[in-house]
């Protein structure tokens, strides 16, 4: 215990000496952001083909669903991603409206298509997993619809963003979108609870869990790939952000010089 | 192998589910990489137009 105790204030002790905002500067977090981009790129594929053979091949199915319940292994991190997505994109739109910060409104336009896509594959394997369960690929229940709804939140976000064309103007108006949008997510989550759905109760919570302790873990370790591609992309994507918005600076003009 | 791929009745709908998904996650890597040299072409002719004009002043 005394051991953790002083690993954690040593570690506390290095965190609190970097600058931080230093990382706020576009050009000081391009070259760190690339750096890190393979720390979460590789972890992501080792666990997500991990995942993936336990998932389709090694567990044996389920005794109620058969082997349909193979899906929740991409359905659920992908509904989770989902909502983590747009929550973080509206947490950078405020601290970009608060600060007027240039990274953090491009950290939330990176954010938006991966959260799109995890949104829409949310969706798709969801249906393809209610039509053997339930006998039906869609019903308008509450978490379905509410889902649904984040699916255009994310298009509307990128749509409004493309449509204006000065970056801080864009940034804004997305980022009020963003924003209005992430009173959806509880209600996503709470849905089951606050309405008769068809769409059954959550089986994981941070407290118990109502799945066999080999498939909740093969779902945590897709969760946790999921986390950390989604990561790793949004970190490619605002590079190529901070390198297309800042295109006139001096240190962009040098970084393509060297480059040749 | 066959019986490897088998899903029984399900197999429409777990391998329709997991072939959308991995598409769906290699083309936003393939559009990125695509959009990340698309930049890099772009910022290469933007040097190149304006070591250009520094040369002819």
């Amino acid at each position: 215990m005394a051991a953790v105790a002083a690993i954690f204030i040593v570690l506390t002790g290095h965190i609190m000496k970097i600058n931080w905002f230093k990382y706020a500067s576009p050009a000081s977090f391009y070259p760190l952001a690339g750096k890190m981009i393979p720390w979460f790129a590789i972890p992501a594929l080792i666990l997500a083909v991990i995942g993936m053979v336990m998932g389709l091949f090694v567990l044996p199915p389920d005794f109620k669903q058969g082997e349909s319940y193979r899906i929740i292994f991409i359905h659920v991190p992908a509904a989770w991603m989902s909502m983590v997505i747009y929550l973080a994109m509206a947490f950078w739109a405020i601290i970009g409206m608060i600060w007027n910060s240039r990274l953090s409104s491009m950290m939330a336009t990176a954010l938006a298509p991966t959260g799109a896509i995890f949104c829409f594959l949310a969706l798709w394997t969801g249906a393809l997993w209610g039509k053997p369960t339930w006998g039906t690929y869609w019903v308008w229940d509450a978490r379905l619809t509410t889902q649904l709804i984040l699916l255009f939140m994310y298009f509307g976000y990128m749509a409004l963003h493309a449509a204006i064309e000065d970056p801080r103007r864009a940034a804004r108006a997305s980022g009020l979108l963003a924003i209005v949008g992430a009173f959806n997510v509880p209600i996503i989550y709470f849905s089951v609870q606050w309405w008769n759905t068809l769409h059954q109760g959550a089986s994981v919570t941070p407290t118990k869990s109502e799945m066999a302790a080999s498939m909740a873990s093969v779902m945590l370790l897709m969760a946790i790939a999921a986390w950390l591609y989604a990561i790793a992309v949004t970190l490619k994507r605002v590079r190529c952000e901070i390198l297309d918005r800042e295109r006139h600076a001096a240190w962009v003009s040098e970084l393509v010089d060297e480059a040749k | 192998m066959a019986e490897l791929f088998d899903m029984g009745k399900h197999t429409w709908f777990v391998w329709g589910s997991y072939a959308v998904f991995i598409v769906f996650i290699i083309a936003e890597l393939i559009l990125l990489e695509r959009r990340r040299r698309t930049i890099w072409q772009r910022l290469s002719r933007i040097n190149r137009m304006n070591s250009g004009e520094n040369d002819e002043t």
